[in-house]
């Protein structure tokens, strides 16, 4: 406990310092706007602005990058509650109840317990990332390649069963997304795959420009021929206040949904979008009055909100200790550590400590950043969205084109986030997921390299899964996955999954054609 | 009947049959020693076999026809565009091409007036040229007489 205050105090050193407060509050910023604007999830936000950091020591770059990510986790709540367009997924929920107490006068109490709820739960699972990285880092020490292939397949298993949609489905995508991952190089034998004359798929298809074309330009393709969005409430300062009622309405939903939140976070999947799901089902069934649930009641805002904040610390917890991303944010992360040269895993803590409790300092200090910004600056950020969508569109167009040529300065990257746009309007309009598929491009080459290290550790013998305690475990939680979602296959109504999709269909169903 | 699910889940197969098919190229090696076209293949054959379980539990899917298209023409320009990006980028430099684009978007596309579409196509192209290449020194590319 010692070592570990004693840590914190070293990254407070280096998060207190002039400039990675600067790019933290830069970071906040720009990640509140990406999630203001509906199309720029944070998953584009950090996949454009990845080029920008290029040129910063690793610190501030991983600063700036996680400023954007739980920037946007805050923004995202604002258009959900003054126009019922979620800012990005994980917002969903809060549309339902959000915009109900927007309709009713209610706007600003709804907006300053978002805020609160993502402060509380933001800080508080940090201190669960604080606590649980370390020993989880020494633990996976003894991973060797069985243990981490095991890990990887339970992964997109969770990933897939977590999915919001039919497993079949998001499994397919999954394999999609590794099929796309076997392009390039072989590392083992040098044998260049499904390159067709194309030197610059050598190193594989990057993560950034399927990211972007998969979220950002399929949203752009989707929206752009829609009617324009409503108009836009602004509420004033001194609206902002909720009442004793509604403060103490919101306080067990906010702790219910920082723990739900983190928990989920850790598992693999796209856990910040899955958190708010929970959250607000159980927060309907646990309230003595749930028929005001969609009638804008303050726990359908203050729940969701706490859980999407909170499982984005905890998405950070395999990723730091593991060096395995638990969705396609992470990923790009990790991505993005990569090309500054940070190999995160069990090693990163103990031989980069500043960077790691940096980080972990800077993401208290962003929270009250954002905190700082959300609440006043609401009017501001609101005013952004009076940008007709027919000149914000063309803008996000070059934003992506631009952000996905700088990171390899290749058009081979920019004709792939096209075909990925494209793939990821047919795919949404037949209602697959996407997110297992970034996931499965990056996880595909450790998986080949994993199974191939293992099967020539064993002289080609399979047992070595199972007869390892640690892979062995991983692969029968795995089995236990498949098996549960093979009872949606014999019986239709048993698939929670199909309930979390009504939901989401239920919040957006007004808005989608 | 067509439903969305079957025309996906066909098209799944379709895709892990040509991809099997590219495979052949690539040696195989063995169960016990995975050559570079093992995983490939494992990887088409269970495509495929979630697209077929895909295509044949999507009958209580919506039907192909019953899907919306409306946005469908201004999405085929968008991509025209990226396409165009992606071609000319090189070609005619950063801010040439993004003035190109913005023109056909904002012009063609959401036909805003002339003045407007100047204005935003020359401002959006040289600013952003100015903040990323000039002062976070992303390297953009350079057109004809240096632009």
């Amino acid at each position: 406990m010692a070592e570990t205050f004693q840590n914190l105090y070293l990254g407070f050193s280096v998060a207190l310092t002039p400039t990675v407060l600067f790019y933290a509050f830069v970071g906040c910023v720009i990640g509140t706007l990406v999630g203001v604007l509906p199309g720029v999830g944070p998953l584009a936000g950090i996949s454009l602005l990845l080029p920008a950091t290029f040129g910063l020591n690793a610190t501030n770059a991983i600063v700036l990058l996680a400023g954007i990510y739980y920037g946007a986790m805050y923004g995202g709540s604002t258009t959900s509650i003054l126009m019922r367009i979620p800012g990005e997924a994980a917002s969903v929920m809060t549309c339902i109840d959000g915009y109900e107490m927007t309709k009713k006068g209610r706007a600003g109490p709804a907006l300053a317990i978002a805020a609160v709820g993502s402060y509380i739960a933001g800080t508080l699972s940090i201190v669960g990332l604080m606590f649980l990285a370390p020993p989880l880092a020494s633990f996976a020490l003894r991973f060797g390649p069985p243990e981490y292939f095991a890990l990887l397949v339970l992964g997109l298993l969770v990933l897939a069963y977590m999915s919001s949609g039919s497993m079949p489905k998001a499994l397919a995508m999954a394999a999609l997304g590794l099929l796309l991952g076997m392009i390039g190089i072989d590392t083992m034998t040098g044998f260049f795959r499904f390159h067709y004359g194309l030197v610059e798929l050598g190193d594989g298809i990057g993560v950034v420009p399927v990211a972007v074309g998969l979220f950002g330009i399929s949203e752009i393709l989707l929206t752009a021929g829609l009617p324009t969005p409503p108009a836009v409430h602004k509420p004033k300062l001194r609206e902002l206040l909720p009442s004793r009622q509604e403060w103490r309405d919101s306080a067990a939903p906010i702790g219910r949904g920082t723990l739900l939140g983190f928990l989920i976070g850790i598992i693999p999947g796209s856990a910040h979008i899955i958190s708010s799901f929970v959250s607000y089902a159980l927060e309907r069934r646990l309230s003595k009055h749930p028929e005001r649930f969609g009638q804008g009641a303050v726990e359908g805002v203050a729940g969701p909100e706490s859980a999407n904040n909170s499982a984005t610390s905890g998405a950070f917890v395999p990723m730091l200790a593991l060096g395995v991303p638990s969705g396609p944010i992470p990923a790009v992360m990790l991505a993005a550590m990569m090309v500054h040269g940070i190999s995160p895993g069990p090693f990163l803590i103990t031989q980069q400590p500043e960077l790691f409790w940096g980080f972990i300092a800077s993401m208290y200090v962003g929270n009250v950043v954002l905190l700082i910004l959300n609440l006043p600056l609401v009017g501001l950020f609101v005013n952004l969205l009076r940008i007709p969508y027919p000149f914000l569109y063309p803008a996000i167009l070059v934003f992506c084109v631009l952000g996905v040529y700088a990171v390899n300065q290749s058009v081979v990257d920019v004709w792939i986030m096209a075909i990925m746009g494209a793939l990821g309007y047919l795919l949404r309009k037949f209602e697959f997921d996407t997110a297992p598929i970034v996931l499965g491009v990056i996880l595909a080459p450790m998986l080949e390299m994993a199974l191939r290290q293992s099967l020539a550790m064993s002289g080609g013998n399979y047992a070595i899964f199972f007869s390892r305690p640690i892979a062995a475990t991983m692969l029968l939680v795995g089995l236990a996955l498949l098996l549960l979602s093979l009872r949606p296959l014999l019986a239709r109504g048993a698939d929670w999954r199909r309930s979390v999709g009504l939901e989401e269909k239920r919040a957006l169903g007004e808005e989608n054609p | 009947m067509w439903t969305s699910d079957r025309v996906a889940g066909s098209a799944l197969v379709l895709l892990a049959v040509v991809t099997a098919g590219e495979t052949r190229r690539l040696p195989l090696g063995t169960l016990h020693n995975p050559g570079p076209g093992y995983m490939p293949l494992l990887l088409a054959v269970i495509l495929g076999v979630l697209g077929a379980i895909v295509a044949l539990r999507g009958g209580g899917a919506p039907r192909l026809i019953a899907l919306r298209w409306s946005e469908a023409p201004h999405a085929f320009a968008i991509l025209a565009g990226s396409a165009f990006a992606a071609f000319a980028l090189e070609r005619l430099g950063y801010r040439l091409t993004v003035i190109v684009l913005l023109a056909f978007l904002l012009g063609v596309m959401e036909r805003k007036r002339p003045a407007v579409v100047v204005a935003v196509a020359l401002g959006l192209s040289l600013g952003s040229f100015f903040l990323f290449s000039n002062l976070l020194k992303v390297p953009l590319p350079r057109g004809p007489w240096g632009l």
